[in-house]
């Protein structure tokens, strides 16, 4: 049985311990608020190009021409995995389960005889990969000094992925991410980003004038697109990230509340033995005399 | 008799509102949206976007960097980049 002593010490530090997961969970429900509305503020623009995709891609036919990002490199042998990871920790299986599916992608991708790279988003993610993975890590991606990864981020993300498609680095490239479902519900979410994905073609009846034309207003906009899909993937996260901290929080202090209500029983109930065997000894005592 | 305007960036909806007239400063040169405009589509150079409430009243100034700008059916749409102030 441990001694008194012992027991106090371990008492006291998981009622600290309990302190940190208590404040980091209160930051996390006043974060999440925050990531949430960035979230939904970014969703106008998200759609609106997303509709303007489509009405274009109607209008231009996919050929040889056309822009590499859209029309791919026409092969499809080396895949990119893009993975974003939070940089902070105490947020549960959040990067994890990120991290999980994107392997299970890799996996099955190399079962086909591809060749995998990765591009990291993120802390989080890199020691996973890196020791599964060790030599398919090309790129990553710091985000550690900025507080919360915003439009500025994925504009040079996309600008590196671009630069690399260009070099003919990979054909196809992935994202992995966590779709922002509810506080409770994050879920680790693949797209295919490059090539972009032709969004389905909305008729837009009437002619509509392009200025400059149809070819060149794609080529500026398919960069565009594909950092807005960056940045919304990355608001996702945050608000994923965040919304996973709370629960996972939420649940160690709840736990730690339930060790310090064994630890005290325990703790009285050696403090009351000790003093039981005191009394003990001290009535024998004055009985021998 | 109103054109409906929407400015938006990554971040936010900048407005949604109905006004007289819009310029646009356009790639291949600055254009003016009124209300029943042809549908349109253009690239935006970084530049002044010029709202006009009222016809023939002053001109509110937005200064835009990057980006597109579409008129449909339900008005002008301008999708910038980035948006001073």
């Amino acid at each position: 049985m441990a001694s008194l002593k012992e027991l106090k010490g371990r008492i006291n530090s998981v009622k600290s311990t309990q302190k940190i997961t208590k404040a980091k969970q209160m930051v996390a429900a006043a974060k999440l608020r925050r990531a949430q509305a960035n979230a939904e503020a970014a969703r106008p623009y998200a759609a609106r190009l997303a509709t303007v995709m489509g009405s274009l891609a109607g209008k231009v036919t996919v050929s040889e021409s056309s822009p590499k990002l859209l029309a791919g490199t026409g092969k499809d042998q080396v895949h990119l995995l893009v993975v974003a990871n939070s940089d902070k920790g105490l947020c549960g299986a959040f990067n994890s389960n990120i991290v999980k599916a994107a392997k299970l992608r890799a996996l099955e991708l190399k079962a086909e005889g591809k060749t995998v790279l990765f591009y990291l988003v993120g802390r989080k993610g890199r020691a996973m990969i890196r020791r599964e993975f060790p030599n398919d890590v090309i790129a990553m991606f710091d985000t550690t000094d900025v507080r919360e990864p915003g439009y500025a981020e994925a504009d040079r993300i996309a600008a590196e992925l671009v630069a690399l498609y260009d070099a003919g680095k990979f054909d196809i490239a992935h994202l992995f991410y966590s779709k922002f479902r509810s506080a409770l519900a994050q879920e680790p979410t693949e797209q295919q980003i490059i090539p972009v994905p032709a969004p389905t073609a909305a008729s837009t009846g009437g002619a509509v004038d392009y200025e400059p034309e149809e070819e060149a207003i794609l080529a500026a906009l398919l960069p565009r697109y594909l950092k807005t899909q960056l940045f919304g993937a990355l608001l996702e996260n945050m608000a994923s990230e965040q919304g996973a901290s709370m629960t996972a929080m939420d649940n160690a202090t709840r736990n730690a509340g339930d060790l310090i209500n064994k630890l005290t029983i325990q703790y009285n109930r050696s403090r009351q033995a000790a003093i039981t065997t005191e009394l003990i000894e001290i009535i024998a005592g004055a009985e021998a005399l | 008799m109103a054109l409906h305007f929407e400015l938006v960036t990554p971040a936010r909806l900048v407005r949604s509102e109905d006004v007289h007239m819009v310029v646009v400063p356009g790639t291949e040169g600055e254009f003016g949206v009124l209300e029943g405009h042809a549908p349109f589509m253009s690239t935006v150079r970084d530049g002044t976007l010029k709202i006009y409430r009222t016809e023939g009243g002053q001109p509110e100034e937005i200064e835009v960097q990057g980006g597109f700008a579409e008129v449909g059916e339900n008005g002008l749409t301008v999708l910038a980049e980035h948006v001073e102030g």
